[in-house]
């Protein structure tokens, strides 16, 4: 089967999804990560793998964090980093949405790196270079819809094989609003492409899609008893923003519920380690106590993240390669 | 033709030729892989209180666009003292275009200014494309090899030093 985003050679052409993405591409980017950690962290945070290369963040959905994660690794490959922040209020036609790529393709641009409220963006951006015959133009999923967050996905799979090693021995919970979270997704395809031993997925009937049981996920619509013996607690953000209808009775009774304090964390392996893709909602999802406290690798995973993205870049740039 | 020569043989030569230059070095540091391994064994062997690094150039390749990173696993580079004015010798295999050691000095002014480097080889076989050499070299090829064709040191479970030859992928652009 033909994937939009690996060439015909099966290598990586663009990153839009952890859906499909086979185990060993997923395990190059997760190794090629640990080297570019090291970069991170010296004097000259800086390496000259992408000089003279013109990498476009296009932000059609705000984001701080993404972003700028984005832009730190680009700049650390020495790239050329061109941010733009394109307005959500009008109404993002796919046809203007590609007349702006097709711009900045004259402006020959390498990369682009895409946040897009709709589900797929990334998809159409990909098809429509490859239609207009420009295939060494690549691109990155920074975030569609309810669809996927592949960068973040990794981020997490690199975090987990950081302080846990081996996914087969491990029970990880998914824990809020899978319903609207790309985050969700894309950690689900990650952790069963990895194959991890257990997956367990925990959340309100209302926020949690159907269906999820095909992925092998043993599904809690009870916070403790979900997160008894579990070595991984991958906390989602309550996406009040996507929150249509009302699907909630309120959030402090969803504190009550679903929230991760301090007593129901106990529940979990005392080594557990405790996750969240940030932005914090303290005191709805998560407590200030976990969130801050020992078990907390939320800090850590942004670290991850800029090394994790440097991988990714780096492998497409280098994709030019004769096979 | 060329003859390869015993490699534990050229290693033994290699660090006669050091020897007593040594003490005019603070740190010695490997190119992975081959390089690596004989800087540790010459510092093992000659100044086991000298500082020891690697580096792994594949981030300061000048060929990412026709090779891409995806080959070989890339290793994080690992220098353990401050650069700064430090004397510096690198250690690598073999010497060829010059262009993995123009990438190792490179990054190693990334880590700070060094107050000298120079640079140990096992085999120089000839063929540079850049003004580098070697200060310390056991071998020198009589003849270059084919352009396609890789010579690198290997090392035996047992910790010995092999050398060998591999048939470079093509575009050899190395």
């Amino acid at each position: 089967m033909s994937h939009p985003q690996l060439d015909e050679h099966g290598r990586l052409q663009h990153l839009l999804s952890l859906d499909g993405l086979p185990r060993e591409v997923l395990l190059q980017i997760l190794d090629m990560a640990e080297p570019f950690l090291e970069v991170t962290e010296r004097e000259v945070k800086k390496v000259p793998l992408l000089r003279g290369k013109s990498v476009f963040n296009l932000f059609f959905e705000n984001s701080t964090r993404t972003r700028t994660t984005f832009e730190i690794a680009a700049k650390r490959l020495s790239a050329d980093v061109i941010n733009l922040n394109v307005s959500t209020s009008s109404t993002t036609k796919g046809e203007s949405l590609l007349d702006t790529i097709d711009n900045l393709c004259a402006m020959n641009a390498d990369m682009f790196i895409v946040r897009h409220a709709i589900s797929g963006a990334p998809f159409l951006i990909a098809r429509h270079l490859r239609e207009r015959g420009r295939e060494h133009i690549h691109v990155i999923n920074a975030g569609d819809g309810r669809y996927a967050h592949p960068t973040q996905g990794l981020l997490d799979m690199y975090t987990i094989r950081h302080y846990k090693k081996d996914f087969s021995r491990l029970t990880v919970a998914i824990v809020g609003d899978v319903l609207h979270s790309r985050v969700a997704r894309s950690e689900i395809a990650a952790l069963t492409t990895l194959g991890v031993g257990e997956l367990r997925v925990i959340g309100p009937k209302t926020l949690l899609p159907v269906g999820l049981e095909q992925f092998g996920a043993r599904v809690f619509h009870d916070l403790r008893q979900g997160l008894r013996d579990v070595d991984v607690v991958m906390m989602l953000r309550l996406q009040n923003e996507r929150m249509k209808g009302a699907l909630l009775p309120s959030k402090e009774e969803y504190h009550q519920r679903f929230g991760l304090t301090a007593e129901k964390l106990a529940l979990a392996k005392p080594d557990a380690i405790v996750m969240h893709p940030g932005p914090l909602n303290r005191g709805i999802e998560i407590d200030s106590a976990v969130a801050d406290g020992p078990r907390s690798v939320i800090l850590p995973q942004v670290t991850f993240g800029i090394a994790v993205r440097m991988a990714v870049m780096s492998l497409l740039a280098g994709q030019g390669a004769q096979a | 033709m060329n003859l390869l020569p015993e490699a534990e043989a050229l290693h033994a030569r290699l660090r006669e030729r050091l020897a007593p230059d040594i003490d005019r070095f603070d740190a010695l540091v490997g190119i992975h892989s081959g390089g690596v391994w004989l800087a540790e064994r010459l510092q093992r062997e000659l100044a086991p209180a000298k500082a020891l690094g690697s580096i792994d150039i594949s981030f300061y390749r000048d060929d990412l666009a026709q090779r891409g990173l995806g080959r070989s696993r890339v290793r994080a580079s690992h220098i353990p003292f401050p650069v700064q004015d430090a004397k510096i010798l690198l250690v690598d295999d073999v010497l060829y275009t010059g262009r993995t050691v123009r990438a190792a000095i490179n990054e190693l002014f990334d880590y700070g200014r060094p107050a000298r480097v120079e640079l140990a080889v096992l085999v120089d076989r000839g063929e540079r494309e850049l003004p580098i050499c070697a200060r310390y070299v056991a071998h020198t090829l009589p003849q270059p090899l084919p352009a396609g064709e890789r010579l690198e040191l290997a090392r035996t479970e047992a910790g010995l030093f092999t050398l060998r030859t591999l048939r470079d992928e093509p575009p050899t652009t190395r």
